[in-house]
Order: structure tokens, then C-alpha cells, then sequence
């Protein structure tokens, strides 16, 4: 307890030091809301037990964009990002305060079941992680589960689209019966993004989705998710600044586990408003 | 300079106690190497000294008679009636039989220790033989015969000619009869079927170990029916369901406590709870396998926890991601990828329960029973039972039969690990 209540305090003397404009949110420089909002937060706290992981996070993920997060190690941008589809429920010590709406509906809401919301709010991991079954399998159990197919036909055409989303038909349309775990770690990482998108979700969680990837592979997957975003809203966490300048149309900035910065990704990367944000993009620390 | 010296100051120092860590090592590995080795000593004394002891017993001497199957002392031929046949004295077939082939032989104590080189069970065999064909009745034919334990156990070597006659179970004058059998071709050794076929009996070169595979069969069968559903949802509701508080982790203790209480106090539960309690009846399989599968239920709990904490947690996650419940989690991806695991652990446990006599002994599984179970419900004993049994009978003829059945409950358990690592082998997984 005492050392969070010290890097607060540290936080806002520096803060107070380096803005340059008005805050739109509390303890947040930039634009926080937008127009056309897929997923709004408001005032999310997350806390593991006594300790608290998330301070007062608010943030709207709009339509149709890909929105990432970036930070040092241990920001929390990663926990934030799972309380977009509930994942951190499975963690016994973890509570979520705050307000978490995707279309007007608040996802925390008792009456709101996490499996629709899941089947909504798709995810994918850090490292790829195919279910130990055959490559069809794998896209085919997101339909099958939520009875999306009406018979096989149906199954094998939803198995192809995604697979073809995600860029990944070519490579496998002759070995669909092969365990998706022989596949190469590129390949399994899309296969996991085609599993996602096999149940139609609208909004796609990756978290670090290409940390484990070799430069080739990471290429393809962000060629893949700039394809996505005229379908799908992306949120997406990542270590890697280029990726997420590459990629993303809005940027969001975390420290120590509250949101400092978040704005269009080009204003982020070429004139940071926040000290925070300027010393971590320009490499200071972090 | 300084710098330099330092260094080669430490090289010094490190070169120095080089030699030492070395030999360190070497003596440790030495030690490992040796603990091994008297290991491996230990067990194949074990299996020498079982095998050596026991391999006789597959082997069982035989004589040739030739019957005359007299329809005087059987029935009129033609008769066929089983009432008639079954109660007709077949023992006196073989006595006639033997008192042809040794006319000499007229007094009638020695006619009794004459007879005494056949089994009884001769008798039952050459019942079997006109039950079965009626028309042998009034015919002669050579009958190999089951000979009497004593008289295999000189054949094969174990008595010892050099005591005094009054020592032996062999005395002079039957061993002047095993010669002129011998000598005639009448007497050998066959492969001892009746090991296999029988159940148990108070004459050794009649006994076998059916009745006991079939009483170990039945109680493990129940055993696992029991043991191996309950164990499994246990094993999955405190890993996959409960809170983990201070309630779960007392059941924990306790789980992880019962694995190590000794198994004569299971038996005594047993005999506590299903027969003094429930009146259920002794000696039964049902019973027996009841108590096994409490024994066994912490084993394959812990088992079963091992195997389901070791799926790794990126599968539920995926599984969770795509908006498949925590029940379709575990039975769609989790349980399929623990499943070998805890199938291992459920057939080491069950290879323990094979091998489990105390809690037997206390719900009465150790009582002389001849005929094969063909039920949970019928009285029986198992093998490691009948192994205790026969270890205490004072027949020679029992020694061998002992490890011989020691050998077939090794042969069991060896498989059955065999099994279970086959199991792990083939449903390994890589993720």
C-alpha cells in the first residue's frame, strides 16, 4: 500500500511538471472519448487481491480501429486489455470496479453472461496456443460450441472464410486434418486469429500477439490486422512502438498501472504531450 | 599490472580446487552408480530366488495306468444316466489298475501306501472321462494320471534319499514301485494345467490359482467401477471448481493423509462399515473391492490432480477466449489432455490394490474356498491371499506352487505398469 500511495504522488509531480494541455479525463492527457465508441470504459479499477493493478482507467475503443496499448513491463496494459472480455473472472483475487460497455451494454453487469460476451469479444494470446486437435478442429469448435453451422457444409465454408481471413488458407488447405500444433509458430499465431474470427466477433483482444514471432511472421500478422480492421475493432497490447505505429490508428500509453496518454497513434509517436510518454517513446526507459 | 597479478592469483586458487570439486563429482556419480547396482542386485536375487523356487510348479507329474473300465464296478454298458454314472466308484478303477500292474503287492497296509502314489483326484478324472463319452464303459484304454504330490516332488528332485526312510515322505518300498514304473515309461512330467484351471485345494498337485485370478478379477473390477468415476470428479471439482479456502485445503490435508494410512486399517473400516453395518456377506468379492476402492481413491485423486494441473493453462484460456463454458473447458479440452495421466495413476493404484492382502484378511477374503467365484457375490480370495495361504501350508508340494503364484502375481503387475506407461507413451502430448 505504501509504495503505490509514493509512485502516486511521485507520478503527479511529474505529471503536473510535464503537461502541456488541458485533461480530458482525470490523471489521462488526450482524447479519451471518440465519436463512434465500440467499447467505452469508465473509471476501471482492478485490483489482485490488497494490491491494486489499475488505477482509474477510462477509454473508448472506437469502431473500425485498431486501438494499442503500449507501457513498460508490468503497467498493467495487458490486465486492462483482459478485462475487456472478462478473462480476468478465471483469476480467483481479481476484482474489477469501475464501468466496462461495449454497445451500450455494461459487460460487469450481474445479469450479463460472459459466454455471449466472449463469443462477441474474441482473444488472442501471447503465445499461440492451438487447442492439440487437427487444424479444422481448431476453427471449427468456436461454431460448434455456440451452434453457428447449420450442418457441415456450413462448417467447412466458416472453417475456409476464416482460414482465408487470416491469411492462412493457401498455406494449409491440403493438411486440414494435421494437428494445428505442428504448424509454425507464425502459422499458429494466425490460426489462432482465424479461430477468433471464426465465431463473427466484433471486437479482437491480442495480447502481444507477436512477442514470440520471428520479424517475418510478425510482418504477416500485422499485414493480417490492418486487413481485420475493416471488419473487426482490434485492441491490442504490445511491447514493440513500431508495431504499434505500424499498426494502430490510436495509441494508448500506461504507467504503473494508470492510463497517462492516449491519442491518433501519429500524434502519440511525433509530439507526446506527457514527459511519461516522451521518455518512454524515445527510449529513456522502459 | 595489478589487475593481471590479481588474476592470476585466482586462476592459482581456482586450478587448485579443481581437482577436488572433480573428484566430488566422481564420488557422488560413484555413489548413484552403486545405489543403482544393489538395486538392481536386490531385485533379480528376488526374481532368482521366486523363479528358481517356482518354476517346477508349471510341471506336473503324470502316470500312465491301464484302466479297464469294468461295467461291473461302473454301470451296465449302455447306461448313460449322469445319476448313475457320477455316483459310481471310480476309485476302485484305479486301485484295480494298480493291483494288476504290481501283483506282488498283497498286503493290506501295502496296498494302501500303493494306491497312495496316485492323487485322489484321479477318481474325478476318470469320472469326467465316462460322463462325457458313456461308451468307454467295458473298453481298456492307458490313462495318464495326476500322481500324488509326494511322488512329484521326488521326480522332480526335492526329497532328499540320503535321511533315514523314517525322515521321508517317499518310504523304500515306493520308491522300489516309482523305479518299475519309471523303468516301464509310466511316469513323466506335462505341463500343469491344473494350475490354471482349478481353484484351491488341501491337496497340492490339485490346486490352482482360478479361484484366486477370478476373486482378484471381480474385486478389482469393483474397485475401479467405484474408484475411478468417484476419484476422477473429485480430482476435477477441487482442481477445476472449488474456491480454494481453508475448507478445500483441509479436504487436501486429508486426501494427501489417507494416501499414507496403512491399508489394515482401511480393511478394518470395511468390516466395520459394509459387513457389521451394511450385512453384507464376508469373504466376497464386492466387499473386498469396496475397501480396495477407498484405499485406492486418495492415489488416483492425487494422481488425477497432478494430471489436470499439468494441461497447460493457455488451453483453458483458448478454450475460455473463444466463449466455451468452464463446463465445455474441461470436458471438451482439459479432461481429454489429463486423461492419460489419470489413467496412469488409476492403474498404479489398481496394481497396488492387486497386490493388497491386509485389508483382505480382515473382511474374511482369507478363508479356504475351492470353487471359482463366478460372481462379485460369491466367496473367493485373491491372489496375493492365496499366496499367504499357501505359504503356510506345510506341503512341499505348496513351496513351488507359492512362487509359482508369486510369478503370476508379478507377471500381472508388470503388465499392468507395463500398461500404463504404453498409455502415457502413446497419449503424450506436445503443445
Amino acid at each position: 500500500m505504501n509504495d503505490t500511495s509514493t509512485a502516486k504522488t511521485g507520478l503527479q509531480s511529474e505529471a503536473g511538471a510535464a503537461m502541456k494541455q488541458n485533461r480530458t479525463a482525470e490523471g489521462t492527457v488526450g482524447e479519451v472519448y471518440v465519436d463512434d465508441p465500440r467499447m467505452t470504459c469508465r473509471n476501471v479499477d482492478v485490483y489482485y487481491g490488497e494490491k491494486q493493478a489499475i488505477f482509474d482507467v477510462s477509454l473508448d475503443v472506437g469502431k473500425n480501429q485498431v486501438i494499442s496499448m503500449i507501457g513498460p513491463s508490468g503497467c498493467g496494459k495487458s490486465t486492462f486489455l483482459r478485462c475487456l472480455n472478462r478473462m480476468n473472472d478465471t483469476i480467483d483475487i481479481c476484482r474489477v470496479t469501475g464501468q466496462i460497455k461495449m454497445d451500450g451494454q455494461d459487460i460487469y453487469d450481474g445479469g450479463l453472461d460472459v459466454v455471449p460476451l466472449r463469443a462477441s469479444v474474441g482473444m488472442v494470446f501471447q503465445k499461440p496456443n492451438p487447442f492439440p486437435k487437427s487444424i479444422y478442429d481448431n476453427i471449427a469448435y468456436g461454431p460448434r460450441i455456440h451452434g453457428l453451422c447449420d450442418d457441415k457444409q456450413h462448417l467447412d465454408s466458416i472453417v475456409e472464410k476464416s482460414l482465408q481471413r487470416a491469411g492462412l488458407w493457401e498455406e494449409v488447405k491440403d493438411r486440414l486434418d494435421q494437428p494445428g500444433t505442428g504448424l509454425s509458430g507464425g502459422q499458429q499465431q494466425r490460426l489462432c486469429i482465424a479461430r477468433a474470427i471464426a465465431v463473427s466477433p466484433e471486437v479482437i483482444l491480442m495480447d502481444e500477439p507477436c512477442s514470440a514471432l520471428d520479424p517475418i511472421a510478425t510482418a504477416k500478422i500485422e499485414e493480417l490486422i490492418d486487413e481485420l480492421r475493416e471488419n473487426f475493432t482490434i485492441a491490442i497490447v504490445t511491447h514493440s512502438m513500431q508495431q504499434a505505429a505500424r499498426v494502430s490508428q490510436r495509441t494508448a500509453y500506461f504507467h504503473l498501472g494508470k492510463l497517462i496518454e492516449v491519442g491518433e497513434t501519429d500524434q502519440i509517436f511525433t509530439s507526446p504531450r506527457h514527459k511519461l510518454t516522451e521518455d518512454y517513446i524515445t527510449g529513456r526507459f522502459g | 599490472m595489478n589487475n593481471q597479478q590479481q588474476h592470476q592469483k585466482t586462476m592459482e586458487r581456482v586450478q587448485q580446487g579443481l581437482d577436488r570439486r572433480y573428484r566430488k563429482e566422481r564420488h557422488f556419480r560413484w555413489l548413484g552408480l552403486g545405489a543403482i547396482i544393489l538395486g538392481l542386485l536386490f531385485v533379480s536375487f528376488l526374481f532368482i530366488t521366486i523363479i528358481s523356487n517356482g518354476y517346477t510348479a508349471f510341471q506336473q507329474t503324470y502316470v500312465k495306468l491301464d484302466v479297464f473300465y469294468d461295467p461291473e464296478m461302473i454301470a451296465p454298458i449302455g447306461e448313460t444316466d449322469p445319476e448313475v454314472l457320477s455316483r459310481a466308484n471310480y476309485g476302485g478303477l484305479i486301485k484295480a489298475s494298480m493291483r494288476q500292474m504290481f501283483p506282488e503287492v498283497t498286503n493290506r497296509r501295502e496296498k494302501k501306501v500303493l494306491y497312495g502314489l496316485i492323487s485322489t483326484g484321479a477318481s474325478y478324472e476318470l469320472r469326467n472321462a465316462v460322463m462325457s463319452n458313456p461308451a468307454l464303459i467295458g473298453s481298456k484304454a492307458e490313462v495318464w494320471v495326476v500322481a500324488d504330490d509326494d511322488v512329484d516332488m521326488l521326480i522332480k528332485g526335492h526329497i532328499d534319499l540320503r535321511l533315514p526312510e523314517s525322515d521321508r515322505r517317499i518310504k523304500d518300498n515306493q520308491l522300489g514301485w516309482i523305479h518299475l514304473l519309471q523303468e516301464q515309461d509310466r511316469i513323466e512330467k506335462r505341463f500343469n494345467t491344473t494350475f490354471f484351471t482349478a481353484g484351491d485345494s488341501r491337496e497340492p498337485e490339485l490346486s490352482g490359482i482360478k479361484g484366486a485370478i477370478a476373486g482378484s478379477f471381480f474385486t478389482l473390477l469393483i474397485c475401479l467401477t467405484i474408484a475411478f468415476p468417484v476419484g476422477v470428479a473429485a480430482a476435477v471439482y477441487l482442481e477445476e471448481f472449488a474456491p480454494k479456502n481453508r475448507w478445500t485445503d483441509l479436504i487436501e490435508v486429508n486426501i494427501n493423509n489417507l494416501a499414507a494410512v496403512p491399508s489394515i486399517v482401511f480393511g478394518l473400516l470395511g468390516l466395520a462399515v459394509f459387513i457389521n453395518f451394511f450385512g453384507l456377506p464376508r469373504s466376497v468379492p464386492l466387499v473386498g473391492g469396496l475397501v480396495l476402492a477407498l484405499m485406492t481413491l486418495p492415489t488416483i485423486i492425487i494422481a488425477s490432480r497432478a494430471a489436470l494441473k499439468s494441461v497447460p493453462p493457455s488451453i483453458r484460456e483458448a478454450a475460455l477466449g473463444i466463449g466455451a463454458s468452464p463446463m465445455q473447458t474441461i470436458t471438451h479440452h482439459v479432461l481429454p489432455l489429463a486423461l492419460p495421466g489419470m489413467l496412469t495413476g488409476t492403474i498404479i493404484g489398481m496394481a497396488q490394490a492387486l497386490g493388497e492382502t491386509a485389508p483382505l484378511l480382515m473382511i474374511g477374503m482369507v478363508a479356504f474356498i475351492v470353487d471359482v467365484p463366478g460372481s462379485v457375490m460369491d466367496p473367493s480370495a485373491v491372489l496375493p491371499v492365496q499366496i499367504y495361504l499357501w505359504a503356510d501350508s506345510p506341503e512341499r508340494a505348496f513351496v513351488e506352487r507359492t512362487s509359482a503364484a508369486i510369478m503370476v502375481l508379478l507377471a500381472f503387475l508388470i503388465s499392468m505398469n507395463l500398461l500404463a506407461v504404453w498409455l502415457r507413451k502413446k497419449f503424450e502430448r506436445r503443445w
